[in-house]
């Protein structure tokens, strides 16, 4: 024992050796090499009466995915709600985390975070099936809706509902972060210059928390890409995780080939919100 | 260390892992045989069921891949008593499913249907079974021994399970009485109203009713399916998919009771399952299930048993016990399908459920097409001209758009 403790105190870069082993051994062989050996399918076959995987290289699923319209069909939807998700979710997130950091006082932003951090305490599912009945034939919103003359609200308007609810505090979270490191010099400034409040947040607060809006929408953006539990429960139209998700049993490689979409998606995704700056607001 | 020096390690590793992983992955399908040359040998099985007994009692589990309400706690709790091998179960949403669980190793067994039992067995999943360790079998129906599915080469895998049909399932209130045709479901009468299995394999009944509205086309077997009886197949199933309210599979069947529940969903294709489950309902659902007029697709079911299982003995008890009369009886009315043990017939509750569910009137199964896997051998004159379970599925996805 003493003899290895004074080989570490020796020896720093053995001891960051021995601390990071665990975790960058996970991170590299768990994650990674999993990650990397199920992508690494999307360039073999199946066999087609065992439905095996054969380890035989070539580019036919990519090729089914370009070419069967249905993929770049699947493709695009998800992408537009990924993105009307995370558009909805800035709008509603921002007045809220606004309140909460700026205007609050200490007391009530706590339980304003509590309450935001509440939902996520709840288990995925059973929101998932609540707003499964809200949005059906006889629930909740086409209650309330009713009386307008409308009717309960489609597949596509009511998963988009579902998602904006779901990720919401992913937004919420970094934008109040986000407004909360603008120093309020910065504000006073403006308004000693002569800006009053609507041209200080125009001019100032929007710009200075921005970068925690793009933050936040890598989380409501990836998440909405990925997910295929809510697709499968509230829509019948198929979205890029459902695919994946029944290709996975019926057709691995086709599975896997698609599932670079969401990875090419998000590495763009990503770049674009590096520039705006969303590493830093994190 | 440099950063440079540190990202090639990371790279080795990833390489090195895929190695190693892959090699290990060779070594097991070349190790795998197939057909006659298969041995009912399963590592640490006891030679007798005597010694299969005693050793169950040391395993003390069984993990199965099942059919939702396979291994219900009424039968398995007795299952347990009796060998001391608590049941884990894992629900299957499809054939493909199940195929692809018990590719992971990690189950004993499957209630497989007929177009998963010969994938398992060709990829050699499955071993075959020795049935003088199962003296229930001996009571099994003939007419579900040594059948397509469940033998190769006079090597028999698992043991049968039971029979039934996918069912025609409407609301009483909403659809004329005397309802007896799949029609609702693709004319467009229902439209926005139907509960759909989700599955490639849901292309057969397409061609059931193909079978008898279009006789031009030929159809003979729903799964042997040429190019045009095919498209035509896909282009009822793209017709019928707008009119679609709700899909299911064998783990969101729970949802379908839901639907006609709310009457979100009036007509659809069902599992006798549900229909039980929809009667359970307080009050019962008004619901009417049958057989229709141009026949449907149904399922005849083998517990099989994985090669490398880890509770191999555990396993064979649980083949002998799901077959005995009372636990076959039970999972038959259970899940509402014939049971596969002849004396099961004696101790079911309802005296009458082996002739309601036409056990032993082999007429009735006449229009009953069995799940089966799709392969480009017609089983015909046509030879080789059939659609691929393959193409099934990247049909079924397209259809779905």
């Amino acid at each position: 024992m003493r003899r290895l403790s004074s080989f570490f105190a020796r020896h720093p870069r053995g001891r960051l050796a021995a601390l990071l082993a665990a975790p960058v051994g996970w991170l590299v062989a768990v994650y990674l090499g999993s990650l990397v050996l199920l992508l690494l399918a999307a360039f073999w076959e199946t066999e087609p009466f065992t439905n095996d995987v054969v380890r035989d290289w070539n580019l036919d699923n990519f090729r089914q995915i370009l070419e069967q319209d249905v993929y770049r069909a699947v493709a695009l939807r998800t992408i537009a709600m990924a993105g009307l998700v995370t558009l909805a979710d800035a709008v509603l997130a921002f007045p809220i985390a606004y309140y909460m950091a700026r205007v609050a006082r200490p007391r009530t932003r706590e339980i304003l975070v509590v309450a935001v951090l509440m939902p996520l305490w709840a288990s995925y599912l059973v929101k998932a099936f609540a707003w499964n009945a809200m949005l059906g034939e006889d629930g909740f919103i086409g209650w309330f809706l009713e009386p307008f003359g409308l009717g309960p609200p489609g597949d596509r308007v009511g998963l988009w509902l579902t998602f904006t609810y779901f990720w919401l505090p992913f937004m919420i979270l970094p934008v109040y972060a986000g407004l909360e490191r603008i120093p309020a010099s910065l504000l006073e400034a403006s308004g000693d210059l002569g800006a009053r409040s609507l041209r200080t947040f125009w001019k100032v607060t929007l710009p200075l928390a921005f970068p925690a809006v793009v933050a936040g929408s890598i989380f409501t953006f990836s998440l909405t890409l990925g997910d295929f539990i809510l697709p499968t429960l509230i829509a019948k139209e198929q979205f890029i995780g459902t695919v994946i998700y029944s290709d996975r049993s019926a057709n691995l490689p086709v599975a896997a080939a698609f599932a670079m979409v969401p990875i090419i998606v998000m590495t763009v995704y990503l770049v674009v919100a590096r520039r705006l700056g969303a590493f830093r607001a994190l | 260390m440099s950063k440079k020096k540190w990202l090639g390690l990371v790279v080795y590793a990833v390489i090195a892992l895929f190695a190693a992983t892959s090699c290990g992955g060779d070594d097991e399908s070349s190790g795998t045989t197939t057909g006659a040359a298969a041995s009912t040998a399963i590592p640490g099985l006891g030679a007798t069921l005597n010694e299969i007994k005693q050793k169950a009692r040391s395993e003390g589990m069984v993990n199965l891949v099942i059919w939702a309400g396979y291994a219900d706690k009424s039968w398995a709790k007795t299952f347990t008593q009796q060998t001391g091998c608590k049941v884990v179960t894992k629900d299957g949403a499809s054939s493909d499913d199940m195929v692809d669980l018990m590719g992971t190793g990690a189950y004993d067994g499957v209630s497989a249907s007929g177009d998963a039992t010969l994938r398992l067995i060709a990829r050699g999943d499955v071993a075959p079974v020795n049935y003088d360790l199962t003296p229930n079998y001996a009571n099994v129906f003939e007419g579900l021994k040594n059948k397509s599915y469940n033998t190769v080469d006079g090597v028999g895998y698992g043991v049968p399970h039971g029979r039934g049909p996918n069912l025609l399932v409407f609301r009483k209130d909403k659809l004329p009485a005397g309802t007896d045709s799949w029609a609702p479901v693709w004319d467009g009468s229902q439209a926005g109203k139907l509960s759909i299995y989700d599955n490639p394999i849901y292309i057969a009944d397409a061609a059931v009713y193909l079978k008898a509205t279009k006789p031009d086309l030929g159809i003979e077997n729903p799964y042997a399916l040429d190019q045009e009886q095919f498209d035509a197949a896909v282009d009822l199933l793209k017709k019928q998919r707008p009119q679609i309210a709700k899909y299911w599979d064998g783990t969101t069947y729970a949802t379908q009771v839901t639907t006609f529940k709310s009457g979100e969903t009036t007509v659809g294709t069902t599992w006798p399952y549900q229909t039980n489950l929809m009667a359970a309902e307080k009050p019962p659902l008004p619901v009417s299930s049958l057989k229709p007029k141009e026949g449907t697709t149904g399922w005849s079911d083998t517990w099989m048993i994985a090669k490398n299982a880890k509770h191999p003995n555990c396993m064979y008890l649980w083949l002998d016990y799901i077959i005995s009369p009372q636990a076959n009886a039970k999972v038959a009315e259970y899940f509402g399908e014939a049971p596969s043990n002849s004396k099961a017939c004696d101790v079911t509750k309802d005296k009458n459920h082996c002739t309601t569910y036409h056990a032993t009137d082999e007429s009735w199964w006449k229009d009953v097409y069995y799940w089966d896997t799709p392969t480009a051998d017609c089983g015909d004159d046509r030879g080789e001209a059939c659609k691929t379970y393959e193409d099934w599925k990247a049909a079924w996805t397209e259809i779905k758009g």
